[in-house]
């Protein structure tokens, strides 16, 4: 992993002294809130409904046991005990106490941890998929082009009040698990016919208010000239973003506005100009980054208690079927732990809960643990024949759930149970699906699906690239869900489409079951998906299954 | 209304925004103190409560700007005050708003917040 060099270090001590001074400043009224609040938000402080929010990066979601120890300590320490995991890696505390915010701060970069842009119109923190080093499918580990970026973007002086907040995701496999289509810039890795490696790169995708899929803008860009191409982006899109109307400030508005043909024409113009000022040095740094990500010394050993385990135990066999993925070295496997218990809140972890993770990374993981925008935590090395032993510890902590991939994997924005933008609540829908589904006993029976959801326009729960989708909404103060169905985040990423007329708090869980009983009623064969299903049948036998009881209902 | 909306994107779908020029509805002024982040209400003695029902129901609306106004200035104590509608009640004012109701009393997934803090 990553180690902060004497730079980095120095960086961050330095923003923590600049914050306290700010913060200190702002408690004896030298600053006003007006002044004050462009400087927390660049600190990753936000005020939100009930209290103070703190937002902190854990760049393309990897954390050490120590970082994770630190995380549950400062939940302890200065907020009410468990942090909850965001759907672009991050994590937030919901309760922190502005004076003591300073001390946080200090805490995280005794970690080599910080705040820094997760907020603001800035780049933004680069997430990646979360099995990278691990993944059987993968061409390249993207953590280094991650964590060349993350030092290329923070502070860059060019790229510190962008028209609006930029995005970037990178995946090192062709199975795309970081959703690059819906960021600002996608980055997928590639082999060219001659061997080499490169990426596609993919400009202007997004969801929120305008949702749109990324379009393609190079097939393979060189490995060499990722980041004179990435800045060419962001050069041209700060010149021509739009900053008289923040609805339409997003790269996708330019992109779309503009046109894929000229907005790629002022970019490889840019880059043609920019690339000849990357002397190498870019490069040099790239190796010795590589160098901090070299796979762990994987050890040799039977996998014959694994074999024997899963033949004779249903319970553990249920969890390695659904939170095991296939790993690049076939003893060890990548195991993805559930912070998706029914009832409990999607992505919160208890201090308690983060310690033994940390532990038991240590002990079974190589030390290694990931965050995922599903809001799940990644255990990416464990050997075969470790994995009774730590589903037996993980059960024990609440964290054995079986359910990766299926109904009860919810992926959920704070909604208005604290986030001041919301318009709805997203966590309580959340908890009802999850635990009116496990008492129908009908989540394994319905297989793959991926349920997502959002408390407002914005789209922090990511719906439109659900299977099914949420979107809560105010109509005439009331809270109302509208539902879109098939959407897909992953490669063949789509927009998911609205079924019509929303729902009301009570009406939005029999909905969703409606929508699945109509699934079992008309799937081909058990293997066949919600998703696939609905590519093939379309909108219509789920909008009956949806409205036509309804209908009757108000007629009547 | 101030909130934290300054770099996002908030959205009120479909409101047909603030009833304009019809009657006055009456308002409460609310803001969040500024070390805690807490809820706040101003009171017609001027102090801030974290009861909603305590809060100064303002009927009239110069009188509510005058009220905004005193709040504002109070830059030590609390951040982003605003109006929001509310109705008399039984104990004082209450919400009319599911957002200010949730204000009120804290997140619905924990025991946390206020329900808890004015339980003790």
């Amino acid at each position: 992993m990553y180690s902060y060099s004497d730079f980095d270090e120095a960086f961050v001590r330095t923003r923590v002294a600049q914050f306290t001074n700010q913060v200190e400043r702002r408690l004896d009224g030298s600053l006003t809130e007006d002044e004050f609040r462009p400087l927390r938000l660049m600190n990753g402080l936000y005020l939100q409904l009930h209290a103070y929010m703190l937002r902190i990066a854990i760049p393309y979601g990897s954390l050490n046991p120590g970082q994770m120890r630190q995380l549950a300590y400062i939940a302890d320490t200065w907020d009410k005990g468990y942090g909850h995991f965001t759907t672009r890696q991050n994590i937030q505390f919901n309760w922190p106490k502005l004076p003591e915010v300073p001390a946080i701060l200090s805490a995280l970069a005794d970690v080599q941890m910080h705040s820094i842009q997760t907020s603001g119109n800035c780049v933004r923190n680069v997430t990646a998929d979360h099995f990278a080093g691990a993944a059987a499918d993968e061409i390249a580990d993207p953590r280094p082009y991650a964590e060349l970026l993350r030092q290329w973007s923070t502070d860059h002086p060019e790229f510190q009040f962008l028209p609006r907040k930029f995005k970037i995701a990178i995946t090192g496999a062709p199975n795309d698990r970081a959703v690059t289509a819906a960021h600002d810039i996608g980055l997928r890795i590639v082999r060219n016919a001659a061997g080499e490696t490169g990426f596609q790169v993919l400009v202007g995708g997004g969801l929120g208010r305008t949702p749109m899929v990324a379009m393609v803008v190079r097939d393979f860009l060189p490995e060499a000239d990722l980041l004179p191409y990435v800045e060419a982006v962001l050069s041209v899109y700060n010149s021509f973003g739009r900053r008289d109307n923040k609805f339409k400030a997003r790269i996708k508005i330019t992109l779309h506005e503009t046109g894929k043909d000229e907005i790629t024409r002022l970019v490889e113009a840019e880059f043609a100009r920019l690339r000849p000022l990357f002397g190498g040095n870019d490069q040099k740094l790239l190796a010795d980054i590589r160098e901090a990500f070299a796979p762990p010394a994987f050890r040799n050993a039977p996998v014959d208690a694994y074999d024997a385990f899963h033949t004779a135990d249903p319970v553990f066999r249920a969890w390695a079927d659904t939170n095991l993925t296939a790993h690049r070295n076939d003893q060890y496997a990548i195991v993805t732990v559930s912070l998706k218990a029914p009832g409990k809140t999607p992505g919160d972890a208890t201090s308690e809960q983060m310690r033994l993770l940390a532990d038991l990374a240590e002990r079974y993981g190589h030390g290694d643990l990931r965050i995922s925008h599903e809001q799940n935590v990644i255990l990416p090395h464990v050997h075969k024949s470790d994995l009774p032993v730590l589903h037996a510890a993980l059960v024990k902590a609440g964290l054995g759930t079986a359910n990766v991939g299926l109904l009860s994997d919810i992926i959920a924005c704070p909604g208005m149970d604290y986030c001041a933008l919301a318009t709805a609540r997203s966590i309580p829908v959340a908890q009802e699906l999850a635990t009116h589904f496990e008492a129908l006993k009908l989540e394994h029976e319905i297989g793959p699906l991926k349920i997502k959801i959002s408390g407002c326009i914005n789209a922090c729960g990511h719906h439109h690239v659900g299977h099914i989708g949420i979107l809560g909404l105010d109509r005439a103060g009331v809270e109302n869900y509208q539902i879109t169905l098939g959407g897909d985040g992953t490669e063949d990423a789509v927009i998911g489409e609205k079924t019509g007329p929303g729902f009301a708090y009570d009406e939005i869980v029999p909905a969703i079951e409606r929508i699945l009983r109509a699934y079992l009623g008309l799937r081909q064969e058990a293997s066949e998906t919600f998703l696939q299903a609905f590519k093939r049948v379309g909108m219509e036998p789920f909008k009956a299954a949806l409205y036509a009881s309804e209908g009757a209902q108000d007629a009547a | 209304m101030i909130r934290e909306n300054i770099l996002y994107s908030p959205d009120t779908p479909d409101r047909k925004g603030p009833t304009m020029s019809r009657r006055f509805t009456p308002k409460i002024v609310t803001a969040n103190r500024l070390r805690e982040g807490d809820v706040v209400y101003l009171t017609a003695d001027d102090r801030w409560s974290e009861l909603h029902h305590e809060a100064e129901l303002i009927e009239d609306e110069a009188h509510a700007q005058l009220r905004l106004l005193h709040a504002s200035a109070q830059k030590l104590m609390i951040v982003g005050p605003y109006l929001a509608d509310a109705r008399p009640g039984p104990r004082g004012p209450e919400p009319t708003h599911f957002r200010e109701e949730f204000r009120t009393r804290g997140p619905s997934n924990y025991n946390h917040g206020k329900q808890a803090d004015l339980a003790s």
